[in-house]
């Protein structure tokens, strides 16, 4: 039971960081234009995608004894850095084709837009890679990212897991920075907070919301290098299903809120695991053997009814501020 | 939302000349019946990608019809004449053709219900899939061997303990109780004064408590049923042997009624707790919802049989309808196909006949009001939730419908079918057609499985003949990058869809000069305009200043001030 315990802690501590990563991309665009960027899952499979390339090109070979070629840590930074300029650029690239044209539209029509984008990036991805004959994108992860550091309760924590947690701290570290104490940060909350007034203030608004959309596709990027890192098994498609449970997570904490999307990421990782071991209810319920071989997918089922609760009883998420509506 | 097929046209002095379609529907009948199939000249066929593009165009000229200056009288014998001789013939000399047909007039049905909740009620629904799914399943399930091994692992009978009944029934009684709560709330609070927080809580919880009581009484009758059933075959092993291949297949036509009903009582049961949500909340709730009801499919192994999906499915025999398509040397693998040609056209029409009766009532009207603004509407005494479930219900109950007859055309179904890919294929046809108009969601729909079924597979059919043709460049694997790009082209410069309604079109064009939307304008504007903007002042007080009652200012003003917004 305390072994179970831990995982539980442990799984849905590292899972949570990542949405959080994932989820702040969505938060931060949805507080500047409330608009829920679809496109953001593939954004940030663009940066799995990113980490699948350069793992394969600079990465050791499959059959090359430990130690030799680059340094990993060397290439993950490489990932890092690839990532985040290519992300970024590309969730830029699509505010300014895709979204900015649509800015006075009703609310309808840049998101169904934001859907075609989604779809549009999916099948260019399978594109890129397709033509070469890679339809399943197996990340050649350095066995150095493997390794067992420690164990707590015979739960095994390898590098992998502390990078992540090392780099999302950081991350997260640098998006305070940037968006609470900087002229540029002011600037971007100005044009959240009420976006005609904040060019009345001489505030290039289309250019905070580009920022904006740069600094969310980079987070994107750096969530993607790490998700790859610790889901190597990649097709075009396994953007969406983390994606739409990241957006739930910002949902969950409160949309347009940064630390409401961290602790929205955390909370929902703890509940996806804790439903995880659904398994061990049905020992207690055997009226629910019906429910079938217990799969990893029921956690999806536990994510989003914890979001339906929640924004039953809250809304506005749980850190988001109520808004009042005008008549 | 309004523009109907079915409303007699007053061909006013602008309506525009389309005698090119008639003889766009003669040319193309004409090049189906002999070339398509190769009857007239032996050994001589158009390739693929050729006769897709023909058929395309011949439904086009079908699709607008209603469009053209002449006679109802001639305008009905060019429909029947399409729908009822040259669609069947093309079927008998290639049956992927009648298959393309029954799947269009499927997904214009699905179509056209996400268009009541989506194009009328304005709620953005993206896990509509979900229903139809339903629907489907519940037919899989009884028409297949699937209910023989349910019940297989059922067996035999085992007598109810208290618990089996006993905790049910308690939560349902709590559900009632929690009815008697929320009534209670509702009358110390009369009013839509803004209540505190205690109350909001306490509301909530008795939703909560009424939700849980529906689903514990669903279980009760589930857990009765199964026992009755179960006893019944426990008795008699002979009635089960005889369910190999599923329960009789006349019951087709009760499982109808019965996936509409269902149908909608899910799309209750899903709308209740999620329906006071806004905008992109309820977006991805019900896109999240649509993935749990998929997860279920997947893993209720019991019922669903898993990933591997459900097979063969039955349909409904009708030997006189058989003995017809025999006269009439259809091959027999067709007769199937040929039922169910006649009967999604008999369905599809029922649903058109709905979907113009319902936007012309008052519950339609309150939709449209509930999606311009749900303050005003509520302040005008309209049920929000009360309507909002309705519109959510008529919804679900198309999709359930469409969806037993989907499990009854494909013969099997696997949860592959119903992924959010296919809730947003279906609002990409309401989205390409028109939101809100009846004849562009019908449209879009066709357009759409066109693309889907016939056109992209036709093209890569063509393209592999070629010497060199690399198969990972195979078009028919890019279907999402094709839809994606319709999705973003159509926002970008016709966000109101190939046919709007006179209402979307002032809607989406506000920055537009003031001419371009003027009453004169819109008979030489664009396909739609003559049918639609007539149709707009139905739901006016006053019709001769419609364009004045839809200002489009006016709509804008009141989205941009509005603060979590409900589109």
């Amino acid at each position: 039971m305390e072994n179970l315990l831990t995982a539980i802690l442990i799984n849905g501590l590292l899972l949570g960081t990542l949405y959080a990563i994932i989820a702040l991309g969505y938060t931060m665009v949805y507080g500047i234009l409330q608009l829920i960027n679809f496109a953001h899952s593939e954004v940030f499979l663009s940066g799995a995608v990113v980490a699948f390339e350069v793992f394969r090109l600079l990465g050791p070979a499959p059959d090359a004894p430990p130690g030799s070629g680059m340094n990993p840590y060397l290439v993950l930074v490489i990932a890092l850095v690839v990532a985040m300029l290519v992300c970024g650029t590309l969730n830029v690239l699509i505010e300014r084709l895709a979204y900015r044209p649509l800015r006075t539209a009703p609310k309808l029509v840049p998101l169904i837009s934001a859907i075609g984008v989604s779809l549009i990036l999916q099948d260019v991805i399978k594109f890129i890679e397709g033509t070469q004959g890679r339809f399943q994108l197996a990340v050649n992860v350095p066995t150095a990212f493997t390794q067992t550091v420690f164990s707590v309760a015979d739960n095994n924590i390898k590098v992998r897991d502390l990078v992540l947690i090392v780099v999302a701290a950081v991350m997260l570290f640098g998006l305070d920075r940037l968006v609470n104490h900087s002229r540029v940060g002011r600037a971007i909350r100005a044009v959240a907070q009420d976006r005609v007034t904040a060019g009345l203030m001489g505030i290039d608004a289309n250019r905070m919301i580009a920022l904006t959309f740069a600094i969310g596709g980079a987070l994107g990027g750096v969530g993607g290098v790490l998700f790859a890192l610790k889901f190597p098994n990649l097709d075009p498609y396994s953007g969406t299903v983390p994606g739409i449970k990241a957006f739930s997570a910002a949902v969950l904490g409160g949309i347009g809120s940064i630390p409401g999307a961290v602790l929205g990421g955390l909370v929902l990782g703890l509940v996806e695991n804790l439903l995880g071991v659904i398994s061990s209810f049905s020992l207690i319920f055997p009226k629910l053997a019906f429910l079938g071989a217990i799969k990893a997918e029921y956690k999806d089922v536990g994510a989003f009814m914890a979001l339906i609760i929640i924004l039953i009883f809250k809304p506005s998420g749980l850190l988001g501020r109520s808004t009042t509506e005008k008549v | 939302m309004n523009a109907s097929p079915l409303l007699p046209k007053r061909a006013g002095p602008g309506a525009p000349d389309r005698t090119i379609l008639l003889l766009l529907y003669a040319v193309t009948t004409g090049l189906l019946l002999f070339y398509g199939t190769g009857r007239l000249v032996p050994g001589f066929t158009l390739p693929a990608i050729a006769v897709s593009f023909i058929f395309a165009a011949f439904l086009g000229s079908l699709l607008l019809a209603y469009q053209w200056r002449a006679a109802t009288w001639a305008k009905l014998l060019v429909g029947g004449v399409g729908l009822l001789l040259v669609i069947p013939d093309i079927g008998r000399g290639n049956g992927s053709f009648f298959d393309l047909a029954i799947q269009m007039c499927i997904f214009a049905a699905l179509a056209l219900g996400l268009n009541i909740v989506v194009g009328q009620a304005g709620l953005l629904d993206l896990g509509y899939v979900a229903f139809f799914a339903v629907g489907a399943y519940l037919w899989g399930v009884f028409g297949s061997g699937q209910f023989q091994t349910v019940l297989k692992s059922d067996l035999p009978y085992k007598p109810l303990g208290v618990i089996d009944w006993g905790v049910p029934l308690l939560l349902t009684l709590l559900g009632a109780a929690g009815l008697l709560w929320l009534r209670g709330i509702n009358r110390a609070n009369p009013g839509s004064a803004k209540p505190g927080g205690g109350v909001r809580a306490a509301r909530a919880l008795s939703v909560l408590l009424i939700v849980v009581g529906v689903i514990a009484a669903l279980v009760l009758v589930a857990t009765l049923l199964t026992a009755a059933i179960t006893d019944y075959y426990t008795g008699s092993p002979a009635a089960l042997e005889a369910l190999a291949t599923g329960i009789n297949p006349n019951f087709f036509w009760l499982f109808i009624i019965l996936a509409v009903a269902v149908a909608a009582i899910v799309g209750v049961l899903i709308g209740l707790p999620v329906l006071k949500l806004k905008g992109d909340y309820l977006a991805i709730v019900t896109l999240g919802l649509g993935e749990v009801i998929r997860v279920f499919a997947n893993n209720l192994t019991k019922y669903t049989s898993g990933p591997g999906g459900i097979s063969p499915i039955a349909a409904a025999p009708v030997s006189w309808l058989d003995k017809l398509a025999d006269a009439l040397k259809f091959p027999p693998e067709q007769f199937k196909l040929f039922f169910l040609y006649f009967l999604v056209l008999i369905v599809i029409g029922v649903v058109i006949t709905v979907n113009i009766r319902l936007a012309r009532s008052s519950i339609g009207r309150a939709w449209i009001a509930i999606r311009e603004d749900e303050i005003a509407a509520q302040a005008m005494g309209i049920p929000l939730v009360r309507t909002k479930i309705m519109a959510f219900a008529t919804g679900a109950s198309f999709a359930g419908v469409m969806g037993v007859i989907f499990a009854a055309k494909q013969g099997s179904i696997t949860p592959e079918s119903f992924t959010f890919f296919q809730s947003i294929s279906v609002l990409t046809m309401v989205i390409l057609g028109g939101m809100g108009n009846i004849a562009g969601v019908i449209l879009g729909a066709a357009v759409v499985t066109w693309l889907n079924l016939s056109s992209l597979t036709a093209l890569s059919e063509t393209l592999q003949t070629l010497p060199n043709f690399n198969s990972n460049l195979d078009p028919a694997k890019y279907n999402r990058l094709i839809f994606g790009v319709i999705l973003v082209m159509m926002m970008l410069f016709r966000p109101e869809g190939l046919l709007p309604s006179a209402r979307q079109r002032l809607m989406m064009h506000e920055d537009d000069p003031p001419n371009d939307t003027s009453p004169n304008d819109t008979s030489a504007d664009s396909s739609g305009d003559d049918a639609s903007s007539r149709d707009a002042t139905a739901g006016t007080l006053n019709p001769e200043n419609a364009a004045e009652v839809y200002s489009p200012g006016t709509a804008t003003q009141a989205d941009n001030e509005r603060g979590g917004g409900t589109r």
